[in-house]
This record gives C-alpha cells, sequence and structure tokens, in this order.
C-alpha cells in the first residue's frame, strides 16, 4: 500500500526553497549583462529613450560547459514517415533541448531578462568612475531642493497629507466620542441591518507635512556635445557620434545631481542648437574645427563657470579640417582643457570609407594635457570600449601625472 | 481547481488496484511514497532532480527560471510525474491534474519502480540510502559555505568547475578498477617478451622498460576523483566538493544510460495497467489521449516514451506471435514475450538494448533518419533504407546515453616532468565543440593548478589543446 501525502498549501508557501540559488543565478545574469554591454549599446533601441523604458536585453545564459561534441557530430531521429535524403528538418540553431537523441548538444541558451534602461545605466556603469572627480568638490554650487521634512501641521496642501496620521487622529476622536454619536445618524441598511454609523474625517484630524526649503551644496555638471556636421558627417558618423553622447550624458547624470547639456554643432561656423536640430539636421560645405571650441568656450564663460561647474566636453568629427584651421584648432583645446575636467576627441571612422580621409588625430598629438583623450570609432562595437577608454586612460594618465 | 475531481481516499482507492494488477504482471517494486504538489513545487523539485534536499548551487536557480519561463509563456507544461530512484521510491503527483492523469502517472511510477529495483545499472546505487545521501551532502556544502574560512564564492567556483567535468568519469562499472598493485603486476608482465614458439630462428624481442614511476600507470578516466587524490595543493574542504559531485553523478549515469528503455518500461505498463483496469468510458477517453500524447513521435529527435514503447511491444510480440521470416532468421523463440522482456529489463541498457532489438523493419516503420548540419539548416543524410539503415544505427547507438560525451582520459599527470597533466580525448570521429573544449579546460586548469594539455583531433588533424597560466592555446602536432 503506497503511502500518500496530500498538498498542503502553507508547505508549498513555506517551501520555496530555489528561492536562494534563483537570487545566486540573477546576480549571475547581472554580471553577464554587464559583459555584453558592448553589445547592448551597439542596439540602437537604447538611445534616445526615456528612462523608464523597459528593454528586452537578450543576453546569453550562464553557460555551463562541458566537454561536448561539436558540429560534425550526426545525429539520429524519427521522421514523419516520408523523409528523404536532403530534406531540412529545422534550422540548426534551435538545436540543442530536444534534437540530438540526448539533449546533450550545447544549445543556444539565450535568455531575454528585463531591465528598465536605468537599471541597465546603473549595471553599465557600476564599475566606472569619472576621473577628475575630486576636482567636483571645489565645484559645489548651492542649489535649491524642496524636500525637509519638519514636523507636521494642521494646513496645507493635499499632496502633503499624512495619511496615517490624519486617519490616527480620526479613530482617536472616534474613541474618545464613542456613545456620543447620535442616534438619528445611524443609517438603515437596506436589509434591515442597522450599519455602524458614518464618522467622517473633520478638519482637525487632516494632518500636513511640513516641508522646508533645503538650500545645500550641490555639484553641477554640464555635458558640451560638440559636432561636425558639415556634408561629410553622413547618418552613420552622426548615429555613431550620437551614440557616444548618450553614454556620456548618462554616464554623468549618475554622478551629479544636476546636469546640463549643451548642444554644438559646427561646420566653419559653430551655433549652439537644440537637441532635435543637433542630431537630425545636416549641413553642407567644409569645416573649422576650431570654430566648434571657441564656441563652447564662450559658452562656458557665459553662463557655466569653471568654478561652480564641472564641465565634461566631447567633440566628435570625422576629421576633415582645413588645414589652415589646425593650429588654431590645437589652440582651443589646449583652452578647453583648462577649464575642462575632461575632454575628448573622437573620431569616427566607419570601416567602409576610404583611407585617403584626413585625419586630426596626428594633429592633436600635440595637446599633451592630461585631461585630454582622444579615440577612433570604427563601428557601433568600438562605442562601449571606447567610451571605457576615454574613462580609464584619462585616469592613468592622471595617476602617473 | 476545476479539474481536480478526486481526494486522496480516490487514489489510494485506485492505487491499491493498481499495485495489485503491477504484481499480477510480474512487476517487483519498491515500496512507493507519493507526494502532492502545487506546480510550484514541482519546478522545485525538477530543478533539484526531484531530490527533497539538495545542496544549493545557482545552476539550480537557473534551472527553475528557465522551467518557469517555459511554463508561464506556455512553450511547455509539466510532466505529469516525477520519479526518484530512492527505496522507497518517492514519486510527485501534480495538484491540478484530473483523477485520469493522476492514474496514469501512478501507473506510471510503479512501472519505473520497477525498473530501477531490478535493472542492473542501478545495482550500486544504494537506492535505501538516497536521500540520506543527498541530505548529507547538502549539509556538507553548506558548512563549506558557511565557513567564514571558505565561504560561498570559492565554494561556487569549485563546484562550477567540478560540474563541468562530473560526467568524465568511468562508465562501465562492470569492468573492475584495478588497485594500483594490480596495475603494477600487469605493467611488469607487460615487459616479460612475449612468447615465440620460434624463438630460435627470431631475434630475441626486445624487453620493454615500464616506468612504474608513472601516474597514471593506466589511463584513468575518473578525472574528479584524479584531481582529488593527486593535487596536493587542494583544501580538504575542496577535496570533499570533488567527491560530492563525482559521487552524484554516479548516481545519475544509470539514468542517463536507460533513459529509453526506462521511459519505454514504465509507458508499456501504464498503457497495460490502465487497460486492465475496465475504467468507465469517459476515463477510458481521457486516458488514451494522454496516452497518445506521452507516446508520439517528435520529428527529427528521439522521444524515449516513443521507441521505448515500441521496442518493448515488438520484443514482445517477436517472441510471442513471431512471423515465419523472423523464425527463419533468429529461429523459434526459446521462451515467452513476457520471460523476454522481465529477463531484458534486467540485463540491458539502452545501447545494448537498441543494438540487440531495434530491427531493420522497426528502424523502417518508425522513419528513423540519421541527420547533420549543413551551414544554418539540419538536413536529412541518410533514411533507414536497405543500404544505409545500419549506418543510422549506429549513429543512434553513439548518441544514446553516455555516447553522447565524449570519452576523455587521463595519461600522465607529470607531463615532461613538469606536473603538467596530459589527457587524451578518444577521438571516434565526432570533434569537440571548441568553445566549450575550452571554457571546459580551463576549469580542469583552474582544479589541477597546473598546466592542462588535452590531444584531440580537429577536422582530421591531430591538435593539442592547452590551458595554462596564460590561457587558451591550440596547435597542430607535426
Amino acid at each position: 500500500m503506497a503511502i500518500f501525502r496530500p498538498y498542503s498549501e502553507s508547505e508549498a508557501l513555506r517551501s520555496d526553497r530555489s528561492a536562494g540559488d534563483r537570487q545566486r543565478h540573477r546576480q549571475k545574469v547581472r554580471e553577464a549583462i554587464r559583459g555584453n554591454i558592448a553589445d547592448i549599446v551597439a542596439e540602437e533601441s537604447i538611445i534616445g529613450q526615456s528612462r523608464d523604458k523597459i528593454i528586452k536585453v537578450p543576453i546569453r545564459g550562464i553557460k555551463e560547459y562541458r566537454f561536448v561534441y561539436g558540429d560534425n557530430s550526426p545525429g539520429a531521429g524519427t521522421g514523419t514517415g516520408d523523409s528523404e535524403p536532403g530534406q531540412v528538418i529545422g534550422k540548426a540553431d534551435q538545436e540543442g533541448e530536444g534534437a540530438g537523441a540526448a539533449g546533450n548538444q550545447p544549445g543556444v541558451d539565450y535568455y531575454e531578462t528585463d531591465v528598465t534602461l536605468e537599471e541597465l545605466i546603473e549595471i553599465m556603469f557600476e564599475d566606472l568612475e569619472l576621473p577628475a572627480m575630486e576636482r567636483k568638490r571645489l565645484r559645489e554650487v548651492m542649489s535649491e531642493r524642496l524636500s525637509k521634512r519638519k514636523g507636521f501641521r494642521k494646513v496645507g496642501v493635499r499632496v502633503h497629507l499624512d495619511k496615517r496620521r490624519t486617519a490616527i487622529a480620526r479613530l482617536r476622536r472616534r474613541m474618545a466620542t464613542r456613545g456620543g454619536v447620535k442616534a438619528e445618524q445611524a443609517v438603515e441598511a437596506p436589509e434591515g441591518e442597522t450599519q455602524e454609523p458614518r464618522f467622517p474625517f473633520h478638519r482637525d484630524d487632516m494632518t500636513y507635512k511640513r516641508l522646508s526649503r533645503d538650500i545645500r551644496p550641490q555639484s553641477n555638471a554640464v555635458v558640451m556635445c560638440i559636432m561636425d556636421t558639415s556634408g561629410s558627417m553622413d547618418t552613420l558618423k552622426k548615429y555613431l557620434a550620437r551614440s557616444f553622447f548618450f553614454l556620456l550624458y548618462q554616464f554623468v547624470r549618475t554622478k551629479y545631481a544636476n546636469v546640463e547639456v549643451v548642444f554644438i554643432a559646427h561646420h566653419t561656423a559653430a551655433r549652439e542648437v537644440s537637441e532635435e536640430e543637433f542630431f537630425h539636421k545636416g549641413e553642407s560645405g567644409g569645416t573649422l574645427i576650431s570654430s566648434g571650441y571657441n564656441k563652447a568656450l564662450e559658452i562656458i564663460q557665459e553662463r557655466y563657470h569653471p568654478s561652480l561647474w564641472n564641465i565634461y566636453a566631447f567633440h566628435c568629427s570625422d576629421g576633415d579640417n582645413w588645414a589652415s584651421d589646425n593650429a588654431a584648432a590645437v589652440k582651443a583645446a589646449r583652452e578647453l582643457c583648462s577649464v575642462a575636467n575632461l575632454f575628448g576627441y573622437g573620431e569616427i571612422k566607419p570601416l567602409n570609407a576610404g583611407h585617403y580621409e584626413s585625419s586630426m588625430l596626428d594633429i592633436f598629438d600635440e595637446v599633451d594635457e592630461p585631461n585630454f583623450h582622444s579615440l577612433v570609432i570604427e563601428r557601433k562595437e568600438d562605442i562601449w570600449p571606447g567610451f571605457k577608454a576615454f574613462l580609464t586612460q584619462e585616469q592613468a594618465a592622471a595617476e602617473v601625472g | 481547481m476545476a479539474s481536480t475531481n478526486w481526494t486522496i481516499k480516490d487514489l489510494e482507492h485506485w492505487d491499491a488496484r493498481i499495485r495489485a494488477k503491477a504484481e499480477e504482471f510480474g512487476l517487483s517494486c519498491f515500496a512507493q511514497e507519493f507526494e502532492v504538489c502545487d506546480h510550484n513545487q514541482m519546478m522545485g523539485y525538477m530543478s533539484y532532480s526531484g531530490m527533497p534536499a539538495h545542496y544549493p548551487h545557482w545552476s539550480y536557480g537557473k534551472a527553475y527560471e528557465k522551467l518557469k519561463t517555459l511554463y508561464d509563456h506556455g512553450v511547455s507544461g509539466l510532466p505529469y510525474e516525477m520519479v526518484i530512484n530512492s527505496n522507497p521510491s518517492l514519486a510527485y503527483l501534480m495538484e491540478g491534474n484530473s483523477l485520469c492523469l493522476q492514474l496514469l502517472t501512478i501507473a506510471h511510477v510503479y512501472g519505473h519502480n520497477d525498473f530501477f529495483a531490478n535493472n542492473f545499472t542501478f545495482r550500486e546505487t544504494r537506492p535505501e540510502l538516497t536521500l540520506s545521501n543527498f541530505k548529507l551532502r547538502a549539509e556538507r556544502v553548506r558548512d563549506y559555505i558557511e565557513d567564514p574560512s571558505i565561504g560561498q564564492e570559492r565554494v561556487e567556483e569549485v563546484l562550477d568547475a567540478a560540474h563541468a567535468l562530473s560526467l568524465n568519469c568511468r562508465r562501465h562499472h562492470a569492468i573492475r578498477k584495478l588497485s594500483r598493485e594490480e596495475q603494477v603486476e600487469r605493467a611488469l608482465a607487460s615487459e616479460l617478451p612475449p612468447h615465440d614458439p620460434y624463438g630460435g630462428i627470431h631475434k630475441a624481442a626486445e624487453r620493454r622498460e615500464v616506468d612504474l614511476n608513472k601516474v597514471p600507470l593506466e589511463p584513468e578516466e575518473d578525472i574528479l576523483l584524479f584531481i582529488r587524490d593527486h593535487n596536493p595543493y587542494l583544501g580538504d574542504w575542496a577535496k570533499d566538493l570533488l567527491t560530492i559531485v563525482h559521487d552524484e553523478a554516479q548516481y545519475f549515469i544509470p539514468q542517463i544510460e536507460t533513459k529509453i528503455m526506462n521511459e519505454g518500461w514504465a509507458s508499456f505498463w501504464h498503457h497495460r495497467i490502465m487497460n486492465s483496469l475496465e475504467l468507465p468510458p469517459d476515463l477510458h477517453m481521457e486516458f488514451l489521449v494522454h496516452h497518445n500524447q506521452v507516446v508520439r513521435p517528435h520529428p527529427g529527435s528521439i522521444n524515449p516514451y516513443y521507441l521505448g514503447f515500441k521496442l518493448w511491444h515488438d520484443i514482445l510480440r517477436r517472441y510471442d506471435e513471431p512471423t515465419a521470416d523472423e523464425i527463419e532468421k533468429y529461429g523459434p523463440p526459446d521462451k515467452s514475450g513476457m520471460e523476454k522482456i522481465f529477463e531484458v529489463r534486467e540485463v540491458d541498457r539502452d545501447v545494448s538494448f537498441l543494438r540487440r532489438f531495434l530491427t531493420e523493419e522497426m528502424m523502417r516503420e518508425m522513419d528513423m533518419i540519421q541527420y547533420e548540419r549543413d551551414q544554418g539548416d539540419m538536413v536529412i543524410t541518410r533514411v533507414s533504407d536497405s543500404e544505409n539503415w545500419r549506418v543510422v544505427k549506429e549513429t543512434l547507438l553513439r548518441s544514446v546515453g553516455m555516447g553522447s560525451l565524449p570519452v576523455l582520459r587521463i595519461e600522465d599527470a607529470d607531463y615532461g616532468h613538469n606536473r603538467v597533466l596530459f589527457v587524451r580525448h578518444m577521438h571516434d570521429g565526432r570533434d569537440l565543440h571548441i568553445e566549450y573544449a575550452e571554457k571546459t579546460l580551463a576549469y580542469l586548469h583552474q582544479l589541477w593548478g597546473r598546466e592542462v594539455i588535452l590531444h584531440t583531433q580537429l577536422q582530421g588533424n591531430e591538435v593539442l589543446l592547452s590551458y595554462s597560466a596564460e590561457g587558451f592555446a591550440r596547435k597542430r602536432v607535426r
């Protein structure tokens, strides 16, 4: 006679024994996301999205490796009854679990994980430190935050209502007035049962939080996005530049409370533009890089004084500058370095672009400031490593210097 | 739940009838226990191979998440049953299943129970100790995790590596492992010149020196145990973890080796028992629907329930009602079909079972095929016609049970007198998956602590894959 142990709900609720292992696995997934960030950044979808957006991140599962056979080992199976040699029975990629007699073929172990962009950014930047952060302390500025709680009061606006205290106040009043409720206030219920008499909130119950203006020093930062919008900057180049700016902006945002962004578009002349214009409008004509830098210096002078603001400037161009401007560009770059925490130059050179194109990299070699860093972006996949290099190499330079 | 039209009393009532039938048919089972659980618990049991107590590791969390994702998205349902090889046998029933499914499951479970209790591959699994062994191992692992001088990270590192190598072990327990002394004896015996009746006219064979200091003296397949015994730098706790993972693999290997027989056997018996119960017509109809779901072919792969079910029936038929052709080919049967299948369930494992009983006719009936990868597609390369059925059969035999995993042998633990571990892959025409080989070698290197070299073949060339402190390398053998 077999023993039957019936289902017990309490047992079921109590026995979530896999919880610890699941949590540990999720930690590993998080690490895997971090390892795959270069791929994720290369995906178009995350750029220009709101931070609440939920992103489906396809990550490779945490694989469990063994010695297994590879592609050249044939499998055996049952057919549909009319199999002929040469028939295609499926995609090789879907093989794995199921196909293959014992399911020991390595399956492509893909997971899709939902993360918000906010979370993703947090994971991305978890182990990145912004170089030149120590200067931040010198550059604090007072900013106002309306958040300091300072007791309670009886009048206020609805959003500040403290529901818990209000409810408690009503209960207290009700206890105090028990029996004092007039009989006619009792409402006759439809089925004839007497309901509890209503005991409405009174103005005296209302308790509001008192908030005071709180002024405290805050560190502010500005990200200056400078981009060459001359005719040679095509859509792909702009896309690469945009991705880089996106990362820089998001990253600086994780480090400072107040972050502003300035967009400067330049060809032969520079102007400050809206984000929309910055990324979508193309212009024609030649390039004077110095114009962009001078515009940035001008804006810094006017609105973002270096003693109050942490300045992160980055310039993207395809390196196609008028030769006569090179000296001026180097001079302006030096000046920018002297006011900015970090200044970078990214040369966007898609792989299919010809070798004949000129480059500013050699010219900017002259700028030997420790907080200057230049890099080349050839493909989407270069963006994340380039970005990391932008931060870490500078850091290494700062340590040496 | 709406479909739950039964009580424990009903189950007990039907179970008594099922068990009586099973015994009447000749099954000899361990005592049986059933636990009714909900789908979350079922997923929990499945991720821990059915064990009520099991040591923690993230991979079980992963297994759970995967099951849950598939289940939540309706990609796959849950199995009706889960049985573990223990004495008393322990099985889980899903709370939400209908009465019919529960009866089918109970009958199926008795099939497994009988198989576990009688098949020779399970003889050394000590089923009466299964649960307590798993529990004790779990406690040991937890102790190491909680030990502040060891901790989760280090335990996990060793477990990750050990899991990767756990199935690289001796497969045939019928072949006794020789002790060191016996190996020495055998090595010395091989030094003597072979007997030569014409010694007078031949030049005397040269005496071959055998290096008795070589470790291992004979190639060794139990990789985890070898590392445990020969890496002096491993802590006792790490050695114990290797033992734990090795022991657990030993428990599961018989199940891997008999999947087709075992599922086929259980299906054969649930079918027979349910048909003999004189079920009310509606229950019987429902049973047939479920039964056909379970034992239908999965085109392009092997459904062990289907293949096993077909073969057991075919053996029964061949011994009870052989055709004239069969009598001519194999001679008249020497025993009844029932006697035969009970004998086979005791003495075979999947490879020998298929080799002996998967006939050309059956292969043709089931339309068995061989497929290979051709760029992005899986393409049928051979079908079971008179020319090719043997090839298809060989392919199948190589891919069932442990045959689907490469055999590795440690040949020298002091290669180049440098404590380098030299391992040979016994190449049989199938190349290793190179990415997996690289990552697994890294684990082997981690456990061994010194360079490891793997001799294998890739696309017809002999190559040495190695993993050292400098990382992975691969070079051709000249």
